[in-house]
């Protein structure tokens, strides 16, 4: 009995892992394939449709537009889930869980909704589409999933050790520097790249969003229609993989070390 | 209050103050480059009466709800096998392996697909190239199937997590008090072991019936004509079609059938907290 | 005597509705060993954090060597404080972390050094000064979190329940290892505590504390001795209750009506509380012996065992007395030769008016 379980889990979890990962590993396999057409069976093996990356103009300007955008929705909702998570967890306030709830909302929304309805005010009130518009709709959605970590982070602070600082003759505003900003600076990391890396892949939003000026995602769903351009996009994807999963791979280990210095045993991974 | 306060100015300036204006214009009307401003319920008129639209929310809902159970189906025994058959230690290295394909770009990932499904795809490709079938299959893409199992695809690692951690608030012991008490596999599974995890289980359901029923993307890569959905018919309004007010009234439409379903996720949950009495 | 150090008077502390504190008037004395003892949620941590400036009194007045603290924030009172889980940071050195708060001072470096050193060969931590402090034990952290308080030469220190996370064997050492510390610094010390041992075996003086409302100041042998109500003395080690009726008072004396003993003539002293609505009479279990053969007491009273519960060098005997259901507990020693009774034995049992104690 107890063995026929574990092989169906064993069968069954190499199966799902195989449905999981077949997107993901199909990308670098034709992004290396030496044939105009995404297909099999395979050709041989080149890179020149990473050399085609490299001379593509419009594709570096959606780059650095995309850069642009995601280093700053990282920094600004970062900002705003410190000040969320610190007030949430620390302090408290009427209608807190109201509160928090509504702020938390973007996550659960569909973003389609999202994206209208800020398509609809920016109308409205005769603003021009821009790269602007992006970042304000890319903050809105990725401040939630900056609050789900830095809370984790600042919750997993001894209160005692703030007061602790206050006892022994430190000011309020010392103290945040000296005690609790170095104990969640791992969270703040973690928090930049997690909302930097959402921000750079993040499409439905941007696509309402942006006027003349591509993002990255928007140029990518432009390139799709033409097959011939299908195989450096390949390429393309495959760099974003690489990068996302650095970026997480950094973001991880960060929040590995902020439960070391906070003193807890690690225990389950991301969100 | 104060540290609060710029997060949620800019939470109400961004979201609330949008979603208010969107149903305002859903109240109005607009011809051509116009915009009527007074009160009317055309909008919602054309959107519950139309079949063409009744018949769109209808698909959507069915798609979703298909994705919601097939997600959650294909889940449970993955959140199961990591919280009951790997070593503590493992537990976040396979939570991670999980999470990993959901980094690759949102647009790849789908366009893919549409690779693996396709006339010559890698599905159709291997099954021929094995001599199991002959002509390559054509019902695999570009039709509701295919957004079913990429949406699916796409939402599965966020209806793991939360089943994975009720499962990991399942106290061991309640189980083996169940096996102590006579209950084979099966019956502690479905009698202890279920119903403990149930508000994972709600929460997954949750988490990923609300997100497809809002995705634009799949149904216009793999969909097909016969796989579009109300997204689909909202973004042209706002679009192409350039009648803002009519895809208002089909966004809010739209939200308001998700909010009331998730109402009622909402309340089952609640039940299954409370218990029998 | 000594003045006090730190002067509360009539001071009220509300959550809401819930009053935490009421009506607490308390002076504790320079360089005694004072503690706050109580049950869980009887607001003696409530009081420690006034003090230390956490909490502000909804009514009443602090002072800390004659200066109000009114509107005095925590980080500019001579108090510093020893936290229930320590809070060391965890960012920081042993060195560092006892070197806080005279970084905070502002004080030279070469001075920062040495008083560092000093209070780290103080408690006993020499060599540890430059590890990580999530590598400390419990006693380890203990020891960093007093001297990180010590080193600023406070007027007053205060401790929350600092041996509660500690196992048995490692508290028993720091109760007399504090005990040795605050003897050699001459500083006040304020400790909370629920454990009624650690406050009888620590303190100079001890204040329990029921309800938010101050029941007794008292030594420890006083609030052993001469609990002054029936709450205190159950609530400090066991005590043994009958019910009493007072006939009279006439001068010195009080006649009153015990169950099971009769009617007794004792002195007004042996009513610490007063005699005022006194319905009980206590006594300690180990004020009563079991009888051995041939053995006399001034008095005696015929008894059946009903529990024994035998401790290996002690024997607690539940004994039941004439007039009276619920049983009487007796400890005796095992010195050699005595015999140990078992239930259903019957037993003389002997008392001493001396040892009654007129109670509430």
């Amino acid at each position: 009995m107890m063995r026929g379980k574990g092989y169906f889990f064993k069968w069954y979890v190499a199966l799902f892992l195989v449905f999981l990962y077949a997107p993901a590993i199909l990308l670098p396999v034709f992004a290396f394939n030496d044939s105009s057409i995404v297909s099999f069976p395979l050709k041989g093996f080149t890179t020149k449709w990473f050399e085609v990356l490299q001379s593509t103009e419009a594709l570096h300007v959606a780059v650095r537009n995309s850069l642009m955008i995601a280093v700053t929705t990282a920094i600004f909702s970062t900002i705003f889930g410190v000040l969320a998570a610190r007030a949430s967890t620390r302090f408290a306030f009427p209608a807190r869980r109201s509160i928090m709830g509504f702020i938390m909302l973007p996550m659960v929304l569909p973003e389609i909704i999202i994206g209208v309805s800020l398509l609809v005010v920016i109308i409205q009130l005769g603003f021009e589409l821009s790269l602007f518009t992006i970042i304000l709709g890319h903050i809105l959605i990725c401040t939630p999933f900056c609050i789900a970590i830095l809370s984790s982070a600042f919750m997993n602070l001894d209160r005692s050790l703030e007061e602790a600082s206050i006892d022994l003759g430190q000011t309020r505003w010392n103290t945040f520097w000296m005690v609790l900003f170095p104990l969640v600076m791992p969270g703040i990391v973690a928090s930049l790249l997690i909302a930097f890396t959402i921000s750079l892949d993040e499409f439905i939003i941007a696509f309402f969003l942006s006027g003349t000026e591509p993002t990255l995602p928007v140029y990518i769903w432009g390139q799709l229609r033409f097959p011939q351009k299908l195989p450096s996009l390949m390429a393309l994807g495959t760099l974003l993989l690489v990068l996302s999963i650095s970026l997480l791979v950094l973001a991880d280990y960060f929040r590995r070390r902020s439960l070391k210095k906070t003193g807890i045993e690690n225990s389950g991974g991301f969100l | 209050m104060l540290l609060i306060s710029p997060t949620l100015v800019f939470t109400l300036l961004m979201l609330a103050v949008p979603l208010i204006m969107v149903l305002a214009l859903s109240f109005w009307t607009q011809s051509y480059l116009t915009l009527d401003r007074s009160f009317s319920l055309e909008n919602y008129k054309t959107a519950w009466t139309e079949p063409m639209y009744q018949y769109l929310m209808a698909r959507s809902l069915k798609i979703s709800i298909f994705v919601t159970a097939l997600t959650v189906l294909l889940a449970y025994p993955v959140a199961y096998f990591i919280s009951f058959h790997v070593t503590p230690k493992r537990k976040a290295m396979w939570i991670f392996l999980i999470t990993i394909p959901f980094w690759t770009s949102y647009l790849m990932r789908i366009f893919l697909w549409k690779v693996i499904l396709g006339y010559n795809g890698v599905v159709n490709g291997s099954l021929m190239g094995l001599g199991l079938i002959e002509q390559p299959l054509s019902f695999i893409l570009y039709n509701q199937n295919a957004v079913v199992l990429t949406l699916a695809h796409s939402w599965v690692p966020f209806a793991i997590l939360p089943i994975f951690v009720a499962l990991e608030r399942v106290d061991r012991s309640l189980i083996e008090v169940a096996e102590d008490l006579g209950d084979n596999w099966l019956r502690r599974f479905f009698r202890v072991t279920l119903p403990l995890s149930m508000p994972g289980v709600i929460a997954a359901t949750i988490i990923v019936f609300i997100p497809t029923i809002g995705d634009y993307v799949t149904p216009r890569l793999v969909g097909g004509p016969n796989g579009l959905m109300i997204s689909n018919m909202i973004e042209l309004q706002f679009k192409k079609a350039n009648n803002a007010p009519l895809g208002a009234a089909l966004a809010i439409s739209a939200m308001a059938i998700v909010t009331c379903v998730t109402l009622v996720f909402v309340w089952m949950n609640r039940k299954f907290m409370r218990g029998p009495k | 005597m000594t003045k006090p150090i730190i002067q509360l008077s009539g001071v009220d502390k509300f959550y809401g509705d819930f009053q935490a504190l009421s009506q607490i008037d308390l002076d504790i004395r320079t360089g005694e060993f004072f503690s706050l003892l109580g049950p869980s949620g009887c607001g003696k941590t409530t009081l420690l954090r006034s003090i230390a400036g956490f909490e502000t009194p909804s009514a009443g007045s602090l002072h800390i060597d004659g200066k109000s603290m009114d509107g005095v924030p925590a980080n500019k009172r001579p108090t510093n404080m020893v936290f229930q889980s320590y809070a060391i940071f965890p960012h920081m050195s042993v060195a560092e972390n006892v070197a806080y708060g005279l970084k905070a001072r502002r004080l030279p470096k070469a001075e920062i050094q040495e008083r560092v050193s000093e209070a780290i060969f103080m408690v006993g931590l020499q060599g540890f000064d430059n590890r990580a402090s999530h590598a400390l034990s419990g006693g380890q952290r203990q020891r960093v979190a007093l001297a990180r308080a010590l080193v600023l030469k406070p007027r007053v220190l205060l401790l929350d329940e600092p041996l509660s996370a500690l196992d048995k064997k490692m508290r028993e050492q720091m109760q007399s290892e504090l005990r040795r510390l605050q003897r050699a610094v001459g500083i006040t010390f304020v400790l909370v505590t629920h454990d009624q041992e650690e406050a009888l075996t620590m303190s100079d003086r001890i204040a329990v504390i029921f309800d938010g409302k101050i029941a007794q100041v008292a030594t420890p042998q006083m609030l052993y001795g001469m609990p002054s109500s029936r709450r205190v003395g159950n609530f400090i080690g066991m005590m043994n209750f009958l019910e009493a009726k007072i006939l009279g008072t006439s001068g010195e004396t009080v006649e009153v009506d015990v169950q099971s003993l009769g009617t007794l003539t004792l002195p007004l002293s042996q009513a610490p509380g007063g005699v005022e609505g006194c319905q009980s009479i206590g006594i300690r279990p180990e004020m009563l012996t079991i009888l051995a053969e041939g053995q006399t007491a001034e008095r005696e009273i015929e008894a059946v065992v009903s529990e024994v519960f035998y401790y290996g060098d002690m024997t607690y005997y539940d004994v039941t007395l004439p007039q009276k259901d619920a049983p009487v507990t007796v400890t005796m020693r095992n010195t050699a030769g005595r015999k140990v009774l078992a239930a259903g034995d019957t037993a003389r049992v002997g008392w001493s008016p001396v040892s009654l104690l007129l109670l509430q």
